[in-house]
């Protein structure tokens, strides 16, 4: 069976931590980092990489277009 | 097992940032829905291929930075006189696609005159009203979209209507207008809202390039910072307040109404 597989990039210095695409996102990939970037957010990341279908909600939902999503069918 | 940068490859890139938005950070608080009503219009105005047409009028407000994140033309209007600046341009070049980017506090109180003749003239323009019930840039005042109790800066034990008036239903006023062609309210908070708001702000913009007359497309937004909420708070204040007093739809699809033919 073909298995849909996909990844986000945020980029780190735009993003301001909001947190509406880790509420968006239907297989709870992303999270708020607790790092933070040069202006003080803590900006989202793939914490769990496995599970991303790459639906792009996230970049959907985004504000600040910080997020570019990739899927690809193995 | 697939490693992420073998997925990384501009083959398999399904959503990303649109070309009509410039790398400006934007101004916005974060969570802000300005952000994402920028996002989809640069995205329609990319795919429909109108950036060399489009002249988008500045409001005073949240958005009055519009320019630098959008890459089309653009003019900054005076408080809320948005609608007259883009009848102005529209009529001088009625090739170009022309909107308006108002907020409530612009559209709904000071610019409620112009609004409503732009809209009553038919004025082949989109007006996109962005109502989150306050005045967000100046500190969270009072706007006349304001719901009966919310309470705001100026209104601390909450609007009263005996005294301030009622929450104004601006979409339903224009509705009603022959001039307009296609009224509707939206929303963008979840992906789905979003995706349905483009497709409204896709078929307004279709409208003006087919010269049916004024389409006017609200949408119920947040402003998490003036009401002292987290971004998912807002969005969720929003559904459970906002939108049983702002009713999302369409109001009205139609063309507008011919003049009557003289014998």
């Amino acid at each position: 069976m073909a298995k849909i597989k996909g990844a986000v990039v945020v980029d780190n210095e735009v993003c301001k931590g909001c947190g509406l695409c880790v509420e968006a996102c239907p297989e709870e990939v992303l999270a708020l980092n607790r790092e933070m970037n040069s202006r003080g957010y803590h900006y989202s990341y793939m914490e769990n990489p496995d599970a991303c279908i790459g639906c792009s909600n996230c970049g959907v939902v985004c504000p600040d277009a910080c997020i570019t999503v990739y899927r690809v069918k193995i | 097992m697939m490693e992420i940068k073998d997925i990384l490859k501009p083959e398999n890139l399904v959503y990303g940032k649109s070309k009509v938005l410039t790398d400006t950070i934007m101004h916005y608080c974060p969570g802000c829905t300005h952000g994402v009503i920028h996002k989809i219009l640069a995205e329609l105005i990319e795919e429909m291929g109108i950036q060399e047409k489009a002249v988008g009028v500045a409001p005073v407000g949240c958005a009055v930075f519009a320019y630098n994140y959008i890459d089309v033309d653009w003019q900054e209007a005076a408080h809320g006189r948005a609608p007259a600046l883009a009848t102005g341009i529209v009529r001088l070049n009625p090739d170009k696609f022309v909107f308006t980017y108002q907020g409530d506090g612009d559209l709904a109180s000071i610019g409620a005159g112009e609004i409503i003749h732009a809209c009553n003239r038919g004025e082949n323009i989109l007006v996109i009203f962005i109502n989150n019930g306050i005045y967000g840039m100046t500190g969270g005042q009072m706007a006349p979209t304001t719901l009966e109790n919310m309470v705001t800066s100026t209104t601390p034990f909450g609007r009263d209507v005996e005294m301030n008036g009622y929450p104004l239903k601006m979409t339903d006023l224009v509705a009603q207008l022959p001039g307009t062609s296609y009224v509707t309210r939206q929303s963008a908070q979840t992906p789905a809202a979003v995706r349905k708001c483009k497709r409204a702000l896709k078929k307004g913009i279709q409208n003006v390039l087919d010269k049916k007359g004024t389409s006017f497309i609200e949408v119920v937004s947040t402003c998490n910072s003036g009401w002292k909420m987290t971004p998912v708070q807002a969005n969720k204040w929003m559904e459970d307040h906002m939108f049983p007093y702002y009713p999302l739809g369409d109001m009205k699809d139609c063309e507008k109404e011919k003049p009557v033919e003289k014998n």
